[in-house]
């Protein structure tokens, strides 16, 4: 075995070392905090244009958000509160790494922490969500 | 004194001038997402949650709670940290995957544009409105409970 195949082999050892950022847990969330954060910023834009029409009409406000109340945007609902909630909660974990002397040290903890939070409010605000569609299909 | 440093010298960083403006954006995401935390999760609870969930959300709704400089506060707060957190952030994206240069700043500045339009539109929305203005007959029964009759 000559010496630079055995340097190669070193290298593709399973889990790179000395990053948070690659491989596990610190990618992982990285990757979602992104993808969340994009969603969040694209319905804000549409957010802040939609909430401008109360300066316009009672009318045309009411038009419009009623779309937000058909059952497939209550789905919706769900997705963008999903989003939000991991945004807000992996923020809260970024801040603890950042500031906090032992949170290198706990990250993927916090990570962890931060997916058993985000399920235990979405068991909350999923079947209420729910509950507010069906009264809205049934009028 | 000479230009080049003594041998072994131990590394010193290069002072900076000015404001650190690269600093500051890493710290305000930082600040204003403590603040977001409570001001948005506080929004999806009043909005989603109480009352009748998203189905109860229309005119009278929004006007109900405009009537308080609370919610207005609350609100236009929101929309300043939320729009200049998004756009950093979207910045930060843009920095990272756009390789062309020519490709990078017009994202930016139609980033930057959509940013500030939209926090002076939802500014002037949030704190020139009236919960009671005078519309046409047939939308008066949109109008909340506590408007004077017209």
């Amino acid at each position: 075995m000559s010496v630079a195949s055995a340097s190669r082999a070193a290298k593709t050892t399973p889990r790179p070392g000395g990053t948070l950022y690659r491989g596990h847990e610190g990618m992982w969330s990285w990757v979602l905090h992104r993808i969340t954060g994009v969603a969040i910023f694209f319905f804000l834009l549409v957010h802040i244009l939609d909430t401008a029409l109360v300066r316009l009409s009672p009318e045309a406000y009411n038009a419009v958000i009623a779309s937000y109340k058909n059952p497939l945007m209550g789905i919706g609902e769900i997705g963008l509160v999903g989003a939000i909630v991991f945004h807000a909660l992996n923020g809260l974990r970024i801040i603890a790494i950042d500031y906090w002397s032992k949170g290198v040290k706990y990250q993927r903890a916090m990570f962890w922490t931060v997916i058993g939070v985000w399920a235990l409010l979405m068991i909350a605000f999923v079947p209420r969500q729910i509950m507010v569609i069906l009264s809205e299909v049934q009028g | 004194m000479s230009t080049i440093a003594t041998p072994r010298s131990p590394y010193t960083r290069t002072p900076r001038r000015g404001i650190n403006w690269e600093k500051a954006g890493w710290v305000y995401m930082r600040v204003s997402g403590v603040v977001l935390v409570v001001l948005i999760l506080g929004h999806l609870f009043v909005n989603l949650v109480l009352g009748e969930g998203v189905k109860g959300i229309d005119f009278a709704f929004v006007a109900g709670k405009w009537a308080s400089p609370f919610w207005q506060v609350w609100d236009v707060l929101m929309l300043w940290l939320a729009l200049i957190h998004g756009a950093n952030g979207m910045r930060t994206i843009v920095n990272d995957y756009a390789s062309n240069r020519g490709l990078r700043v017009t994202m930016k500045t139609f980033i930057g544009l959509a940013a500030v339009i939209l926090i002076v539109l939802g500014t002037l929305v949030a704190t020139t409105f009236d919960p009671c203005p005078q519309v046409s007959p047939e939308q008066l029964n949109l109008l909340p409970s506590f408007c004077p009759p017209q």
